[in-house]
């Protein structure tokens, strides 16, 4: 059969694509052709799972309030926050629909939204999730005219005699074209004209107020006339560099922090010929024999989400307190719904900081083996010795245990093993290939069941990687 | 034993075996060195601190008929001029100022303000425009291009703020050096850096990562080891803030090879019932800084350290429904040290006739001159490729 692919492969193509695949999917796979593997991911996103919440909290007249009632609304929101974060996380560590949460946390990131309005965010990430492997510029239409953009970048501020300039600039700067690119100032000033009068009802849906709207002629990137919003968002789109940004931005996501100039030039095309079809250009990516290079395998630091929904997944972890989980992504940097500013999370080696790097290294052993690495180099020890440590152990488990509560299912993991070889076994946890110093420590671990041995494997920095 | 000795001690007789040998050959600063070396220690006041009401313009009409409820009576003040009082919790302020040790800089801010907290802080931690969008900050800049080591920038928290990541060097942050250390002594962690080989530190993230550890394990054995040199005996307040500083003191005394720390005091985000709350913080703010510089002082560190306190943001003149107030723009800022060159009311008071369309003081220092202004005359390093920009130097140190 032509076109297979190695075991390592498939597992970068789920990786990338998802938060990893389990020993027994991968035993599947690994029979199959390049192209139905690719079909069958595609195959299995074809359904997209809202997520929903009960908001009849907030049906009550605002004005009808009293202040007490105002604070204790004000903190059932926060709250409504930290369970939807909750919500998400639960759905990546156990939904099925895989690439399209993938392309949807990307998209979170990339309509990136900072708010304490509950129903606000999670209608956006629907809206992001529904479009996530559909076309990028209805995606981006229905986006702007979320309640949660509006309010986040100023639109409803935005009226005919004080216009509000939030929304323009970002839309071009993140969005569509990329900072400095193509667009000026009186770019700018013009498109914030024709965003005038956006606005939204009570019940949550887009409204158009005439009375605020700017219905003078506009001069937009060269083009002239009466132009709306939704002219400025078609027009953004004709745009190539729109095309272009994009990709280079799921490129850096999907393949590689390094761009490669070659491969986007014919990406770029690829996208904007296919008028912005998300599963056109994610195919063309994941088909081509570059994504599978080794360059490519191994080559980028986990984020938070990854870190925590990859290690979740492959031993069905269960979080008894909904705290830890947010916790986690809280000392960790990354927490959904909180992105730092407009312009999301940073991404790469800033994720790392001595403080985040020393808990992520020790997250795996804390999660799944109440924070015990069992390692020591010597092999014949005093008994006294081997007392201290278990005594030791003994100590470090009663402490996390209370703390963290995590259930994890070692038996899907070790009981799904091909063999107990520790390559094997290496290679399906890391991605990229062991360094020397991780290969000695490997080689020498002399621990005596697989349990340990993957506790070591899962705390080495190459596991940060995917 | 003699200081000297001591160290020379803990470097060579202890177990410095952690760390592979091309990361060794770190020195301590011995104690002459130690006299002329400056540290600057930057506080930010988290939340945007209310500075009408921390620097008082006492006899101002406007002040008092925008702030019917929260504006601070003459009694509730510590008289600075005729014009401007401290807000009567901060006694050990006004000590300090009365010395000559305080600088008291106004209206300082950025074109088009941002009134977000996060975009404010970032703005304010990166040294950039409003409009732009920087990954790094400027003391991680300071680091890339000034610095051999990440633990020459330190921040007492639990995790690094954007201002002390760099390109090539991150800051560290600790917020107790033995824990920092205890996470660095997992066996597993000890033989992986033990094992760690030079070519194994590549540009790529996996280098990066391996680098990153490396760079851990040094500082924190380095800040462990040197640290347990000196711990204060001066009286601290109890609460969390007065105990970072006490850790920066120890720092600075123990001849840490740091020259910037930075800190946080949060809660200052007053949109109701102000007075209480930021009175509060404030009373923390004064007796803690009362305490770090009384510590400095009988150390003779005083007149080698500056301390910067900042807020993202002031708050608008006029107070909201609340008694509070909402997010405003330029703020006063505090220079505290005792080798300022001008002393005292540095600039101009707020022009509260003239504020901008949101009733926000207008900015007439930029914030980055401030920090030129430190780079270049007080860290004697080049502040311009650091800021990517030439701001004017101000003369307070």
């Amino acid at each position: 059969m032509k076109d297979l692919l190695t075991d390592k492969q498939i597992q970068h193509l789920y990786w990338r694509c998802g938060f990893g695949i389990s020993s027994p999917k991968l035993k599947v796979l690994r029979n199959l052709s390049k192209d139905k593997i690719i079909d069958q991911l595609f195959e299995e996103s074809q359904h997209a799972s809202m997520l929903s919440m009960d908001f009849s909290f907030l049906q009550k007249d605002k004005k009808s309030l009293t202040r007490e009632e105002k604070k204790e609304l004000r903190k059932l929101r926060n709250q409504k926050m930290f369970e939807l974060n909750h919500l998400w996380i639960q759905q990546l560590i156990h939904g099925k629909e895989t690439l399209r949460e993938k392309m949807t946390l990307f998209f979170h990131d990339h309509f990136s939204v900072r708010l304490k309005s509950p129903r606000a965010c999670l209608h956006l990430n629907n809206v992001i999730r529904k479009h996530a492997l559909g076309n990028f510029g209805e995606m981006l239409m229905e986006v702007s005219k979320s309640p949660a953009m509006l309010l986040f970048l100023n639109n409803r501020q935005n009226k005919k005699n004080s216009p509000n300039e939030n929304f323009a600039r970002e839309v071009m700067e993140l969005f569509t074209l990329g900072r400095d690119n193509r667009y000026t100032e009186t770019d700018i000033k013009e498109a914030a004209r024709a965003f005038t009068g956006w606005n939204f009802n009570k019940e949550g849906v887009f409204s158009f107020r005439t009375k605020q709207h700017d219905f003078g002629v506009k001069t937009f990137l060269g083009n002239t006339g009466n132009f709306t919003g939704e002219d400025i968002i078609k027009i953004l789109l004709k745009e190539k560099q729109t095309a272009r940004y994009l990709t280079q931005k799921i490129y850096r996501y999907f393949v590689n922090d390094t761009i490669n100039p070659k491969h986007i030039a014919t990406l770029t095309e690829t996208f904007y010929n296919s008028n912005y079809n998300l599963e056109t250009l994610l195919r063309k990516i994941i088909s081509s024999d570059k994504f599978y290079s080794t360059k490519n395998i191994g080559s980028k630091i986990k984020s938070p989400v990854e870190l925590i929904v990859g290690i979740s997944k492959s031993f069905d972890i269960h979080y008894e307190d909904p705290k830890v989980l947010l916790y986690l992504q809280r000392v960790l940097n990354q927490m959904l719904f909180f992105p730092p500013n407009v312009a999301g999370w940073p991404g790469g080696k800033s994720w790392i900081d001595n403080s985040t790097l020393m808990l992520r290294l020790k997250l795996s052993s804390v999660v799944l083996n109440n924070g015990v690495i069992e390692w020591h180099e010597s092999k014949n020890e005093p008994e006294t010795v081997i007392a201290m440590r278990q005594e030791h152990y003994r100590k470090v488990t009663s402490k996390i245990q209370k703390k963290v509560k995590a259930q994890p299912n070692w038996d899907i993991f070790l009981n799904t093993l091909e063999t107990n070889d520790k390559n094997y076994i290496a290679s399906l946890v890391l991605q990229p290939k062991p360094s020397k110093g991780a290969e000695l420590m490997i080689a020498n671990s002399s621990n005596n069941t697989i349990k340990n041995f993957v506790i070591e494997l899962l705390s080495l920095p190459e596991y940060q990687l995917c | 034993m003699k200081r000297r000795n001591f160290l020379k001690q803990s470097v060579f007789a202890s177990g410095m075996t952690l760390i592979p040998s091309f990361l060794k050959g770190m020195e301590f600063l011995s104690p002459d060195q130690l006299s002329g070396y400056k540290n600057v220690i930057i506080i930010q006041l988290s939340g945007g601190n209310d500075g009408l009401n921390t620097i008082i313009p006492i006899s101002n009409d406007i002040y008092h008929r925008l702030r019917p409820e929260i504006a601070k009576k003459q009694s509730e003040t510590l008289k600075i001029t005729d014009h401007l009082a401290f807000n009567n919790r901060l006694k050990e302020i006004k000590k300090l100022y009365d010395l000559g040790e305080v600088s008291i800089l106004n209206n300082v801010g950025y074109p088009n303000p941002n009134r977000s907290h996060f975009r404010s802080t970032d703005i304010w931690q990166t040294a950039s425009n409003t409009q732009e969008y920087l990954h790094t900050g400027w003391i991680g800049r300071y680091l890339d291009s000034n610095c051999q080591h990440p633990y020459q920038a330190l921040e007492v928290d639990n995790s690094l703020s954007l201002a002390l990541k760099g390109n090539s060097l991150n800051g560290i942050a600790v917020s107790n050096p033995n824990q920092l250390y205890q996470t660095t002594r997992e066996p597993f962690f000890n033989s992986l850096v033990d094992h760690t080989q030079k070519e194994m530190l590549d540009e790529d993230n996996q280098g990066y990562l391996y680098k990153t550890m490396l760079e851990t394990y040094s500082s924190a054995s380095y800040i462990h080891k040197t640290s347990k040199i000196y711990t204060t005996t001066t009286e601290y307040p109890r609460n969390a803030f007065a105990k970072n500083l006490k850790t920066i003191a120890d720092f600075i005394v123990s001849g840490l090879k740091t020259r910037v720390y930075y800190s946080a005091l949060g809660g200052f985000d007053s949109h109701v019932n102000q007075l209480k709350s930021q009175d509060r913080l404030l009373s923390i703010y004064s007796q803690s800084i009362g305490a770090l510089v009384t510590d400095l002082k009988k150390n003779n560190r005083f007149k080698n350290t500056l301390i910067l306190t900042f807020s993202e943001f002031g708050r608008r003149v006029k107070q909201n429904a609340s008694q509070g107030t909402d997010h405003g723009a330029a703020n006063t800022i505090l220079a505290i040290g005792g080798g300022l060159k001008k002393v005292g009311v540095y600039n101009e008071l707020p022009n509260l006739n003239d504020l901008d369309n949101n009733g926000d003081i207008k900015y007439t220092i930029d914030f980055r001159s401030i920090y030129a202004t430190i780079l270049h005359n007080w860290l004697e390093v080049n502040d311009q490729t650091i800021l990517n920009n030439n701001f004017k130097k101000l003369k307070f140190v």
